[in-house]
């Protein structure tokens, strides 16, 4: 089971508390995390990914571990944490004033 | 009874502002999606329970929301909105060429007709509709492939599709307007376009002040009895066309200053518009720091200044293009929302001004509906 701690703004449109636990079939990867996570909650398309290029949205970032997976390859596996459901992936707004 | 329902759109959340025929009590429902980039809301002409909103991020994108109860409850519609084929460049700020690129909905246009019907105006400029209530939007194409677009070139605030006038006597027939390309027309539902902008001259903004596209055209307004009488506030210039675009002319007339964002007309009376003066584009604040609404009851020209209860002494607040509406109860009534947060009412057609609430957020549009 993977854990994603979503921003406040995501999960007041998913309608779900801090985290949410995902089925991530076949090879763990951001990719297949959020293909997951948009199966689960489709409201949440287009707002993580672009919804044509799937690239990210340039102000959100990916942290796990302590490691910013933000500019890693989206098929890269994620940390062995993540996997086994000890440790959550983080998707993180930019910090911003005003 | 008759009411109203003032849908306001801020840069922190909706606000659903209520009150019945005499509007002097006001209930405010919100902020709906607080937090979020509320660009604009409007209602279905036909049935009027059913909204629909823009609601967009800088962090997350676009999103549509939707109401079939009159803004009591929402739900999240497509916000998928994707170019018809390779998208082709338009001018960057630099002059050289620049692919469209998506960035969110400024203008929410419903049918006349079928409230599952929608336009949608977008920044990088392309008109978009839905069959469905928001459950799929499609690109208007011809639009975007109007040969000029490759000279379209955005204003400081973005390349936007901001305005989409749909002509109650003839369903094929729509007018829009881009910043900084001009106005458009299409006689066939969409399919083709025509540039509509002779007679504008843009001598601050344009290396060419008459050129068929480029117009940095803010808003434009027409009376439903009257669809070929257009009212615009350009950048500089209040203009009018009287045969639907293809010839304008100016009738700033005693305006203390023909810049500004919105114009309307009054409900009833076709030849009564308004505007709200601004200093100028590089001062984004009402002149002499007193906020005017001026009102002309000949279609131009003549011009007198409203006062009543705003403010007149030191206030710098700006009125967005789409912060402005009436609606159509027999004694009109006229509505606008300011940068500072207010939204002032007048229920007698602009001679008198109230604030129906003071410290909203920024506020980016002004929709109202006439309740039976």
């Amino acid at each position: 089971m993977i854990r994603v701690l979503l921003p406040y703004h995501l999960r007041t449109l998913a309608k779900v508390s801090r985290e949410v636990e995902l089925d991530v079939p076949g090879v763990v990867t951001l990719r297949a995390t959020l293909d997951a996570l948009e199966a689960k909650f489709p409201m949440l398309k287009g707002t993580i990914r672009d919804h044509v290029t799937l690239q990210r949205r340039p102000l959100l970032r990916f942290y796990a571990c302590q490691q910013d997976l933000s500019n890693d390859s989206p098929d890269t596996p994620l940390p062995e944490m993540i996997i086994s459901g000890k440790e959550p992936l983080f998707v993180v707004g930019a910090i911003a004033g005003g | 009874m008759s009411g109203v329902r003032v849908l306001v759109g801020t840069r922190k959340g909706a606000f659903v502002l209520t009150s019945d025929g005499q509007r002097k009590n006001w209930a405010v429902d919100g902020p709906f999606f607080g937090g979020w980039e509320m660009y604009h809301l409007k209602g279905s002409p036909v049935d009027p329970n059913r909204i629909y909103a823009s609601q967009s991020s800088g962090w997350f994108g676009q999103l549509i929301q939707r109401s079939s109860d009159g803004g009591k409850t929402w739900e999240q519609v497509d916000g998928k909105f994707v170019y018809e084929g390779t998208p082709g460049p338009h001018k960057w700020y630099d002059g050289t060429p620049h692919p469209w690129e998506f960035k969110r909905i400024w203008h929410i246009e419903p049918s006349l007709t079928d409230p599952e019907v929608v336009y949608a105006g977008a920044e990088d400029a392309a008109l978009f509709r839905t069959d469905d209530g928001g459950n799929s939007w499609q690109e208007l194409a011809g639009l975007r492939q109007h040969g000029s677009g490759v000279l379209w070139q955005p204003g400081a605030g973005g390349l936007g599709l901001h305005t989409i006038i749909l002509d109650p006597t003839n369903p094929k027939r729509i007018y829009i307007a881009i910043s900084a390309a001009g106005a458009f027309r299409t006689e066939d539902g969409g399919e083709t376009w025509k540039p509509i902008n002779r007679g504008l001259v843009s001598k601050y903004e344009l290396p060419d002040p008459t050129a068929e596209v480029g117009h940095c055209i803010h808003h434009m307004a027409i009376h439903p009895s009257r669809p070929d009488v257009l009212f615009m506030q350009k950048h500089w210039d209040v203009t009018r066309s009287d045969n639907s675009g293809d010839h304008w002319r100016k009738v700033s007339g005693n305006l203390p200053t023909d810049f500004g964002f919105p114009i309307e007309v009054h409900a009833h009376e076709p030849e009564t518009i308004y505007v709200v003066p601004i200093k100028s584009d590089s001062e984004h604040y009402p002149p002499d720091a007193k906020l005017r609404v001026y009102r002309s009851r000949s279609g131009g020209e003549e011009w007198e200044p409203l006062t009543k209860g705003l403010p007149q002494s030191n206030c710098y607040v700006n009125i967005l293009r789409d912060a402005m509406a009436v609606d159509t109860l027999d004694e009109c009534g006229v509505y606008f929302g300011t940068t500072g947060g207010q939204v002032y009412c007048s229920a007698d057609s602009g001679d008198n001004w109230t604030p129906i609430v003071r410290d909203l957020p920024a506020v980016l549009s002004v929709e109202v509906q006439t309740l039976a």
